[in-house]
């Protein structure tokens, strides 16, 4: 699918993208920390036109017994979109891409969680993407994140997700929909803020080890700015006192 | 959560923060140690006291340790023990041998059934999180009368207050018996005035404990101090 629509201009020719983004640029991004007054901790990310919602529950004795670990605990991570999130309607429940964003999503939290706190439990983590126009992973991994610190689950560092692509042959950062159906790249990480380290890398499309390194080079510095919100989030959130 | 708690320097902290500590300061509660650097691991409020580096959580969910008291409710009876529910991730155990009764195999069910309240006390928590509380030790007992409140465990210090002043203070308004649990349940025994006033005041730290000025909040639930 990537790169075979020719003719499908994604760049103005001042350099500029359709959106009028400079190819560095981040879409606006909106953090809100304990929005649900019913789950352990909450989140609400606004990027783009993106909307997710995250819950955390738990830790709590892990159910069936068979996923219990005896030395540290599961993260049970369930990520939907709303049947209302694009406009093709979505079919409601697990799908193959919902359970491979779940799945890759969960590997990413333990690498930050510290499980091996709370054996054979399990924290609950429930995304839902409300409004939907690219790069719903990276968001959801955002939101995950910031309800997870807000749920006082311990954690090494969190998890920033963002994405880079290729369009026109001109690496970009954060993709928006028309980029993401019609580009030649994506490449969506999750990066952990203080360390630097990658809890999750996947990559669509080719790139080169130059094209790569620029796009790296982009998710760390919008990783960084959007780490500063999602600490603002949580500092609102706690001085409030609802956390 | 008290600002003069022994001039320890207070700031908000997210997951992931370096900590400016002084050289050999030590990892505490909700902080660990990365290399050199401290990083904490909780958000919350940092504080550094002595050579000890620790997070108050905002909001945690009750683990059990081995000496708190707590109440709890019963899940399940077995035979000879019964499983209570004490909020945290796993149930515990209660054996008829920790009861403070004399209790026959298979007569659990004579003593107490699901949904009864006990004041327990954990007596042990092993690596795997299992936990097994007794009810022999004075004062606990299961819960006859009084009606049990549910504060997020992570705000028992505010009801409690410095030299517990806030928990006595409440006491001498509501003319009631009060006893706080490090699970969040407080049990309140009393006339039903003074449990409503009780009460009202419980669940105004609840909602409002963190925001500065709980002390004239108090004030005007309680009356006036002294």
């Amino acid at each position: 699918m990537m790169g075979g629509y020719g003719d499908i201009k994604l760049l103005n020719d001042d350099g500029t993208r359709l959106d009028g983004r400079a190819v560095d640029e981040l879409r606006p991004v909106e953090i809100k920390a304990g929005v649900l007054p019913v789950a352990d901790g909450s989140a609400w990310v606004k990027h783009g036109l993106n909307v997710a919602v995250a819950a955390v529950y738990g830790p709590m004795e892990a159910h069936p017994r068979k996923i219990q670990r005896q030395d540290r605990a599961v993260i049970d991570v369930r990520y939907n979109m709303a049947p209302f999130s694009t406009s093709d309607r979505i079919r409601p429940g697990f799908n193959r891409r919902s359970r491979e964003i779940s799945k890759v999503t969960a590997e990413a939290l333990e690498s930050v969680v510290l499980v091996e706190r709370f054996p054979r439990s399990k924290i609950r983590v429930e995304i839902e993407i409300l409004a939907a126009e690219a790069g719903t992973r990276c968001v959801g991994i955002t939101a995950a994140s910031v309800a997870l610190a807000d749920a006082g689950i311990p954690m090494r560092d969190m998890i920033v997700g963002v994405a880079s692509g290729k369009i026109e042959d001109v690496v970009v950062l954060d993709l928006d929909k028309a980029e993401d159906n019609y580009g030649q790249a994506d490449l969506p990480m999750g990066i952990l803020p203080n360390t630097g380290e990658i809890a999750f890398l996947q990559m669509d499309g080719d790139l080169s080890v130059e094209e790569y390194n620029l796009a790296c080079e982009y998710n760390y510095k919008a990783a960084s700015e959007i780490h500063e919100l999602m600490k603002q989030a949580l500092l609102d959130s706690a001085s409030r006192g609802d956390a | 959560m008290n600002s003069n708690d022994g001039g320890a320097e207070l700031r908000l902290v997210v997951p992931g923060d370096q900590i400016d500590a002084p050289p050999g300061t030590q990892p505490g509660s909700g902080v660990y140690k990365r290399g050199d650097n401290l990083v904490a691991t909780k958000l919350g409020e940092l504080k550094i006291g002595g050579d000890l580096a620790h997070v108050v959580p905002t909001f945690t969910k009750y683990l059990p340790r081995s000496g708190d008291l707590v109440i709890g409710y019963v899940e399940a009876v077995m035979n000879n023990l019964w499983f209570l529910d004490v909020g945290g991730p796993f149930n515990a155990l209660l054996p008829m041998s920790l009861a403070p009764w004399k209790v026959e195999f298979g007569a659990a069910r004579e003593h107490m059934g699901y949904g009864d309240a006990v004041l327990a006390r954990v007596m042990e928590v092993d690596e795997t999180h299992s936990v097994v509380a007794t009810m022999k030790g004075v004062g606990l007992r299961k819960i006859k009368e009084g009606t049990i409140f549910e504060m997020p465990p992570h705000l028992i210090g505010l009801v409690i207050g410095s030299n517990g002043r806030t928990l006595q203070r409440l006491k001498v308004a509501s003319d009631c018996r009060i006893i706080t649990t490090q699970n969040g349940r407080i049990l309140i025994d009393g006339n039903g005035k003074g449990i409503a006033i009780a009460r009202k005041a419980l669940q105004m730290i609840e909602e409002t404990g963190h925001a500065p000025g709980l002390h004239s909040r108090l004030n005007g639930i309680l009356g006036d101090d002294e």
